[in-house]
């Protein structure tokens, strides 16, 4: 078998044929060019080709239709921003070219966009591609763009796609999308789950591909291989079309081969996330992120509001259980209504979670209050549990205000190395745990989520991990209470049968996974799950509790996991 | 000088589509529009200029000051509280 480049998988499948290299960058003017002195000329021919390429990519949308059409307006709009045909206007009267004038006017905004970050950072891609078409077109260059025809199915590998080259792709024709860059949510991410289409983004050295060369393209694993051995091929393709035929046929409530029950819930942010649960099928949340209501405003949001958010989603599952965890705010995730928190050298350490609720208690009552008011009337179980809980003394003044507040089941998430070592002494204290794994993990190998450089620490796989998840199953289970998990490592099918293994009642994970879990769990007894938790907790690296795991669970390779 | 002060109800904020109706209805207008955020670095962008807009970075519950002046100034500065105050 050929090298294999790895990078993320954004949209699961699997896809083989040639590389297709989309035409590279248009080459930046060079700085410092100057035009014939016929400034009115250069300025026309500037607007013009602004002006073409904004029909050009309107057009495009309404060929392709559904989202990408509204991508494409978008991208048109701000080729016709009257911003930028000023701002090019007064480069080119004071001498220079229109293709160097349009790759400084566009540069301004480049500049803005990237400063603000986020959602708006990832639109720097979407300015890029309109000033390289606008150069394109002043300078005769061709335009970037995919074939309209092929003799077989081609894997498209580009640095990043643009809106404009992925929205009249011929869906029959490409079997997979590689670029080298890009996040989970670039346009190319977004566009290939839209279209179907298996994709691996920020794969380094994927521009470096051969034309013509054959890869295979695992858009769950995020692995290209180049020229593999033809078994593999068939292997591959093989899993993924019987993955997912055994995806569509499990259906129904989360649980093992043998019947035992493990409700499987969504992971939310707010009512917009609702939908999503009930299509893939959730019994109930298991992880309502409320901050989202409290974070990037001036002021508290009423009790009104928050009874509101609160009963959309009680609402949802009648009869269902909604877990919901109260505001996880602090020094990285600062609130703007309430005083700056101090300077701390280590905001995972410092003032967060539940110990904030301790210096602002009316912020707590208030949040109670709302909840219990917004569970009146509906038929959801609502369960509320605190985030950063480190002590008893915590947990048991975190269920006191709940059960107070009318508020029947308090628990707490088991994030800290301590509540998990001392599950047996908490457990009595609450009524339910849920473990958040993340926070768990970066706590238990001491690496911050938030560096980037010591991200190999941040798995969940780890095997001290793996016990601690064990110790708080275990001390909920001495006590007669549940005990689920909501972080990551819930939405990895594997270890969701490993930590059902460990004695983990429940699962809640981002709503495309549910039916990934659903399908693992029901092809595994829950011998089979304990036998893989204690083959990963034998085991003295990640890695090799990954494996060991696998190789105790028979029923993955059906699903090509 | 008209004038509205507004808090942003949109849930995504001045971001992708309540932005492009928002400057769509700016750039019809007889008037020109300006916006700034309130408590953001005191840049005044066009409304008629999708990529200023954006860059403001107004999200829900932001508040936002929009100005115009001149000949059916409040009628597009009614128009346009009215797009970001929908949830």
């Amino acid at each position: 078998m050929g090298a294999v480049l790895r990078g993320s998988g954004v949209s699961p499948g699997a896809g083989y044929g040639p590389v297709y290299l989309l035409a590279g960058a248009i080459p930046e003017p060079p700085a410092g060019q100057r035009h014939d002195g016929d400034a009115v000329a250069e300025k026309k021919r500037a607007t013009a080709a602004l002006a073409r390429v904004a029909d050009d990519l309107e057009a495009r949308g309404e060929r392709a239709g559904g989202t990408a059409r509204d991508v494409l307006s978008a991208q048109a709009m701000m080729a016709r921003d009257p911003g930028l045909e000023v701002g090019v206007a007064e480069l080119v009267d004071t001498g220079t070219a229109g293709p160097r004038a349009v790759f400084e006017a566009f540069g301004r905004y480049r500049e803005l966009l990237a400063a603000v970050g986020g959602y708006l950072a990832e639109r720097v891609a979407d300015l890029d591609d309109i000033r390289d078409r606008t150069i394109a077109v002043l300078t005769g260059l061709p335009m970037p763009g995919v074939p309209e025809h092929a003799a077989e199915p081609y894997v498209l590998v580009a640095r990043d796609l643009a809106p404009a080259d992925t929205a009249v792709l011929n869906r029959d024709l490409v079997a997979a999308f590689v670029t080298e860059e890009g996040g989970p949510t670039s346009h190319t991410a977004i566009l290939a789950r839209a279209m179907g289409v298996p994709a691996v983004v920020g794969c380094a050295g994927a521009t470096g591909l051969v034309a013509g060369d054959r890869v295979l393209v695992d858009g769950a694993a995020g692995t290209v291989t180049v020229e593999p051995a033809r078994e593999r091929v068939d292997a591959v393709l093989g899993a993924a079309a019987a993955r997912q035929a055994a995806l569509t046929a499990t259906t129904g409530p989360g649980a093992t081969a043998d019947g035992f029950a493990v409700p499987l819930l969504a992971n939310i942010g707010g009512p917009r996330d609702l939908a999503a649960a009930l299509a893939h099928g959730a019994e109930g949340v298991g992880l309502y992120r409320t901050e989202f209501l409290f974070l990037d405003r001036a002021e508290a949001p009423s009790e009104v509001e928050q009874e509101a958010a609160y009963r959309a989603v009680f609402e949802a599952f009648p009869g269902g259980r909604v877990v919901v965890r109260t505001l996880d705010a602090g020094a990285d995730k600062p609130l703007a209504f309430l005083p700056p928190p101090g300077e701390e050298p280590n905001p995972a350490l410092g003032e967060r979670g539940l110990r904030m609720f301790r210096r602002y208690p009316d912020m707590m009552a208030s949040q109670l209050g709302a909840l219990a008011r917004a569970v009146t009337g509906t038929t959801a179980l609502p369960y509320v549990m605190a985030p950063m809980v480190a002590t008893v003394e915590e947990a048991a003044w975190f269920a006191e205000a709940c059960h107070q507040a009318g508020l029947a089941t308090a628990g707490i998430m088991i994030e800290v190395p301590s509540a998990a070592l001392r599950a047996r002494d908490l457990a009595a204290a609450v009524d339910f745990f849920s473990i958040g794994t993340n926070d768990l993990t970066q706590y238990t190998l001491a690496a911050d989520r938030q560096v980037s450089a010591v991200a190999e620490l941040q798995d969940p796989w780890h095997p001290a991990v793996l016990d601690l998840i064990a110790l708080a199953a275990e001390g909920a289970a001495a006590a007669g209470k549940p005990c689920g998990v909501c972080g990551e490592a819930a939405a990895d099918p594997v270890l969701a049968c490993v930590l059902t293994g460990l004695g983990v009642t429940s699962l809640s994970m981002g709503a495309p996974a549910l039916p990934w879990v659903r399908a693992a769990l029901a092809r595994h007894t829950v011998e089979q799950c304990r036998a893989a938790a204690v083959a990963a907790r034998g085991a003295t690296t990640a890695t090799q509790a990954k494996d060991a795991a696998r190789g105790a669970l028979p029923g993955l390779a059906e699903l090509g996991l | 000088m008209a004038e509205r002060k507004v808090t942003v109800e949109s849930e995504v904020g001045l971001h992708a589509r309540p932005a492009a109706t928002f400057v769509q209805t700016a750039t019809r207008a007889p008037v020109d529009v300006t916006v700034r955020k309130v408590g953001g670095d005191g840049r005044v962008a066009s409304a008629r200029s999708i990529l200023s807009v954006l860059a403001l970075d107004v999200r829900y519950g932001d508040t936002i000051v929009i100005s115009a002046e001149g000949d059916g100034a409040e009628a597009v500065l009614d128009q346009l509280v009215e797009i970001v105050s929908v949830p």
